[in-house]
């Protein structure tokens, strides 16, 4: 198809400076050691919890209502009681959880900030920024299974989704059963973990070119325009948001299981 | 003061060490300005590009203890103790000491299907402030070439420079894709021609950018999405299909007589 | 003698600047031809460093502005001493060129209703300069670059120039020139060569010139029989720093001395109350507490002496350093930092505190700023005809800052880059012409491609010889101290037969190492072109007993209306480099009388 200059790229050639990975003197490491560290940690113990099939749900017995998020929303049949959202997948009887963790799974691993901290830290492609590639040759994410990164929007609507489920648990978490509205750690922890999870997903690349970044003219778009402005400075927050809301993430499961548990009673504020 | 030390390599295409140059130490210095004073006392002919000194040409490009840097901008008294390694860019083949040859990044130059405007009214384009802005950031380029150098696609694999453009002219295609005067579409280009895809967003590009030009963020990232939105979302496809929109595609573009 | 590399062309242009590749597209455009070559990579040229911006009367903001101010304002402004076909010509093409820069890709600042937008600068009685942010010459360079890649125009980089060949009948037929990558020499034969060299500010110590700036075009143009018109008009600023190093050259802007910014010697004294003249002493503060005053109420006390014109502080700061009370390495203190809260200074001249900050880690906020004139711009150049960019030598067009006319004495602000569009299409279409018209045959003899060559291998003959580093030090401080921004009788006699010591220094030059890459035999020759302009400047700085626009003498401090009518012209009689040149006045091209009643208009 193409009609562009055929003008020859030469290859080859020596290059300056001696042969050797890096020339860095300074920490360089550091970066990729505390992905590791963080990504590893939350990759165990989610996968523990999803395994767990239990302690996912404070329910009327506490005068409580809070589900963890791992678990929501609950589609197995055997959920527990209370937990249950509106329909049941009949004759899944695996954790619910594991039903569910595949979407923001999806939407974490193809999320343009999550690439760039994995392909660094445990790709090592590169480790960091000039200092060697470990592999000796290189396709990036032009072919399976890397150039299925591009579905990233599709993961992203779904993100919505939860975050809208999420958010309904939150707002359900205020009316104590038996008791009436109140606030609780409990209620605080889910809707600070909704916020996040919305934080996340509206500072997301995808959002931000679906919502406005993708006109060519945004005087002739000005309420994309403004949509556009808006999510820009979000946007240069992804990185914080990426790690604040998994780390978040886990912490409201680790109360939820705590106070379902017994372990941990989840204080009334007022 | 004390002295310093600074390792420079020396050499060609043939081969070429690291030598020591102990000088002098001098208050409010750049690297830039020690090369020069070793050249025009010890070593008059060490090679090293520079023009403009003020961090506004991107000639003086070298990599400073390993890092891509401008020498005009790093300040000596910013680095830390201990020697200061000075080497040519490593992506692009030597010339002599601090000089490489860039030609890749002319060669890349070469094949951007220029802009494509509408005819010119008489009293000029109308065009808006807000309009201008995204392609402005990009215009801001000052071509040291460091984020080419710095991409380990072609950083660490020499064979990808056949089919793959680099971060400097991602950033030059997002340009024109935000250009409001622009008429072509380049998004097959960029996919099949310039390897978009083989950039796997590890940012170095950002990091290393002397004008803080957000590169990835605002450049690729945008531009993976648009070519997202012409191959991989059946969506928007339908939606052109049922909307009729199609632009001029870069291929047919690039035969059209500019203005 | 081996065959060397030759290209051929219709047009060649010498400079990649944004008059080079301006001339270049226009040939192109036509169908010819057409190669550039330079020194430095495609898209460095010093057309980068400028900010504010082009000048076009296209009354964007202010619908009244229009070419004839425009060519008013730029007359008045180069103490009618222009070329006026030159400027009436820029003033009348400089919107089109600028508009035809949008359809190239250029992305200027807008106005509210989407036209472009424009700004206001000293001398331009309306805001009139395109824009965009401080970077104009970034985006001038880029679009101009990128069109003539698009074109499909040679560019040849990094290759450096040594002399103009010419055929039998004496027209310019084509260059002999190095490739600086590994020292090789090669030829370019052309019908038509454009010069678009830009400056020659490298002589002076403190420039804001990058090592390009060394006049190469001026002194091949007078080598190859062309003349050189007002080398004695040099722009200088009074304030740029001398100190550290990493941001010599870089400009101070008045701002700091608008905002309270003082000049004191190295004994601390507050200089400038000591050099008020006569003239300007009824509306200037006489004491320190007036002064201080003035900055908070502009009623309450008359202006500190630091604001007097440019040239009165750039001749007291002068006058400073060379009684000995100057600042360690040549220039004198600016200081906010004892006068002003960081707070204030951080607040008001926010560009200045990072600029320091960042390249010299110089805290304007806490410490004094070691500043003093700077070469900036040459008005002088080239003389050529302002409608084709012909030199007297026929082949040879130049256009931008190596041509001269256009800005007479002294150069408004934002008048350079479009005149870098104005005529670089002029001298592209004048070139084109005259290849239409028969002239050029790209014809030269080897001879003098083996002498060029024979003169430029010489350094490395030599067995013993000086560093050429250490000649260019002593060239800029000589020029620096003598030939500076106020000059006077027997300092620039001094700084000629200081000139013909350099001159037999060059002929001792010996380089160390290899022809590739060499910066040591680079600079070795660029020598010969840097000493030639440099004898024009202080020759004609010495003819002109006058004080004019970037011309001051000391010894004659009023403009002399005579002297107003005619050019300093210097001629080569026998195109070596190391002879000396012929000096004559010649009278300007006289005004049209209806372009000079517009002048009267205005007075």
């Amino acid at each position: 198809m193409t009609s562009v200059s055929e003008t020859k790229v030469q290859l080859g050639g020596t290059r300056g400076g001696p042969d050797v990975a890096t020339l860095r003197q300074d920490r360089w490491w550091i970066q990729p050691v505390v992905t590791v560290s963080i990504l590893t940690a939350f990759i165990i113990y989610s996968t523990w919890a999803a395994f767990q099939n239990k302690n996912y749900y404070v329910g009327v017995q506490m005068h409580r209502d809070l589900i963890s998020p791992f678990y929501s929303p609950c589609l197995a049949s055997d959920c527990v009681a209370g937990s249950k959202a509106g329909f049941a997948l009949s004759g899944w009887t695996l954790s619910p959880a594991l039903l569910i963790l595949i979407f923001p799974l999806g939407f974490r691993l193809t999320c343009y900030y999550y690439r760039r901290s994995y392909y660094r830290a445990f790709w090592w492609s590169p480790p960091a920024c000039a200092v060697a590639d470990a592999h000796s040759s290189y396709s990036g994410e032009t072919r399976f299974p890397l150039i299925m990164q591009n579905i990233h929007r599709y993961f992203f609507y779904a993100g919505l989704v939860f975050n809208a489920l999420l958010t309904y648990d939150a707002i359900r978490a205020f009316h104590q059963p038996g008791i009436g509205f109140g606030v609780t750690v409990g209620t605080i922890v889910l809707t600070v973990n909704a916020g996040l999870l919305w934080a996340y997903s509206l500072s997301c690349h995808a959002c931000r070119h679906l919502c406005g970044g993708q006109v060519k003219s945004f005087k002739a778009h000005p309420i994309r325009y403004r949509f556009w402005k808006i999510l820009t400075p979000l946007n240069a927050k992804h990185m914080n948001f990426a790690w604040s809301s998994l780390i978040f993430v886990a912490f409201t499961d680790v109360y939820v299981r705590l106070v379902a548990s017994g372990a941990w009673t989840d204080f009334r504020l007022f | 003061m004390s002295d310093i030390t600074m390792r420079v390599w020396r050499g060609d295409a043939e081969g070429g060490d690291f030598e020591t140059y102990t000088i002098e130490r001098n208050e409010g210095e750049v690297v830039l300005d020690v090369i020069h004073r070793i050249q025009a006392t010890e070593a008059p002919d060490l090679a090293c590009r520079w023009n403009c000194k003020a961090g506004k040409c991107g000639s003086c490009a070298v990599e400073v203890n390993g890092k891509p840097r401008l020498m005009c901008m790093t300040r000596m008294d910013t680095l830390p103790e201990g020697p200061v390694t000075v080497t040519p860019m490593k992506t692009f083949p030597i010339i002599r000491d601090l000089v490489t040859d860039v030609s890749f990044n002319y060669a890349q130059a070469e094949k951007v299907p220029a802009l494509l405007p509408p005819p010119m009214p008489a009293d000029g384009y109308r065009i808006y402030q807000e309009d201008v802005e995204r392609a402005q950031e990009f215009r801001k380029c000052i071509e040291c070439f460091m984020c080419q150098d710095v991409c380990h696609v072609i950083r660490d694999h020499e064979d990808n420079k056949q089919h793959y453009a680099g971060p400097r002219f991602f950033i030059r295609y997002a340009e024109l894709e935000m250009h409001p005067l622009d008429t072509n579409d380049r998004r097959d280009l960029v996919r099949e021609d310039m390897g978009l895809g083989y950039c796997n967003i590890t940012k170095c590009c950002t990091e290393v950018c002397p004008e803080h030009i957000k590169i990835t963020d605002n450049a690729i990232i945008p531009l993976k999405e648009r070519v997202v939105d012409a191959h991989y979302d059946p969506v928007a496809w339908l939606g052109r299909k049922i909307r009729r929109k199609t632009k001029t595609s870069a291929a047919e573009a690039a035969v059209q007589p500019a203005p | 003698m081996t065959t060397i590399e030759n290209h051929d062309y219709d047009v060649l242009i010498i400079g990649a600047g944004g008059a080079g590749l301006r001339a270049a597209i226009e040939a192109k455009q036509q169908g010819l031809r057409v190669g550039i070559i330079t020194k430095s990579l495609l898209g460095k040229a010093h057309t980068v460093m400028a900010e504010g911006g082009m000048a076009a009367a296209m009354g964007n903001v202010y619908p009244e502005d229009n070419w004839q101010v425009h060519f008013r304002d730029t007359m008045r402004g180069g103490k009618y001493l222009n070329n006026y076909r030159m400027a009436e010509l820029h003033a009348k093409e400089a919107p089109e060129r600028v508009l035809e820069l949008e359809q190239w890709g250029a992305l200027f600042d807008r106005t509210k209703d989407g036209k472009i937008l424009q700004r206001d600068f000293g001398g331009h009685r309306y805001a009139r300069l395109a824009h965009v942010g401080d970077r104009t010459g970034l985006e001038l360079i880029r679009t101009l670059q990128q069109k003539v890649v698009s074109m499909g125009v040679d560019v040849f980089m990094e290759c450096k120039v040594l002399q103009l060949l010419k055929d039998a009948n004496g027209a310019v037929s084509g260059v002999a020139a190095y490739w600086r990558a590994n020292g090789e020499f090669v030829t370019f034969s052309a019908k038509a060569v454009i010069l678009a060299t830009g400056g020659a500010g490298k002589s002076w110590k403190f420039t804001s010139n990058s090592w390009e700036g060394t006049g190469d075009g001026h002194a091949m143009a007078l080598w190859a029989g062309s003349e050189l018109i007002d080398m004695e008009c040099i722009q200088f600023h009074p304030t740029g720093m001398v100190w550290p190093m990493s941001v010599r050259g870089l400009l101070v802007t008045e701002g700091v001395r608008g905002d309270g910014g003082v000049l004191r010697n190295s004994l601390g004294e507050r200089f400038m109350f000591n050099y008020v003249a006569p003239m300007f002493r009824a509306e200037t503060a006489e004491t320190e507490e007036e002064a201080d005053k003035w900055y908070d109420d502009h009623s309450a006390g008359r202006r500190p002496p630091e604001l007097l014109p440019r040239d009165e502080v750039a001749r007291a700061i002068n006058a400073e350093v060379k009684a000995g009370r100057g600042s360690p390495h040549g220039g004198v203190f600016l200081d906010i930092a004892s006068r002003r809260s960081a707070e204030f200074i951080r607040r008001r001249l926010p560009s200045m505190y990072h600029q320091f900050m960042e390249l010299a880690g110089v805290d304007i906020t806490r410490e004094p700023m070691e500043i003093g004139p700077t070469c900036h711009y040459i008005m002088g150049g080239v003389k050529v005809d302002a409608d084709t960019a012909a030199t007297k030598t026929p082949g040879l067009f130049a256009a931008g800052e190596v041509a001269a006319g256009l800005h007479g004495a002294n150069r408004l602000g934002g008048n350079s880059l479009s005149d870098l569009i104005v005529f670089g299409k002029r001298a592209g279409e004048g070139a084109v012409n005259y290849i239409k018209d028969g002239g050029g045959s790209g014809k030269f003899a080897q001879s003098d491609v083996d002498s060029a060559i024979a003169e430029a291998l010489a350094p490395f003959e030599r067995t013993e010889g000086e560093n050429p580093y250490d000649i260019q030090r002593d060239l800029q401080e000589m020029m620096q101290a003598n030939v500076g921004i106020i000059r006077t009788g027997s300092e620039l006699e001094f700084a000629i037969s200081e000139l013909d010591k350099l001159t037999k220094r060059v002929h001792n030059i010996k380089v160390k190492g290899g022809r590739a890459y060499n910066p040591g035999w680079n600079l070795a020759t660029d020598l010969p072109a840097m000493i030639t302009v440099s004898k024009c400047v202080a020759v004609g700085a010495l003819s002109r007993k006058e004080s004019r626009g970037g011309h001051t003498r000391d010894d004659f401090p009023a403009s002399v209306a005579e002297l107003g009518t005619v050019n300093f012209t210097h001629t080569s009689t026998d195109g070596k480099w190391d002879s000396t040149f012929e000096v004559e006045p010649q009278p300007i091209l006289t005004i049209t009388p209806e372009l000079k009643a517009l002048l009267e208009e205005a007075k």
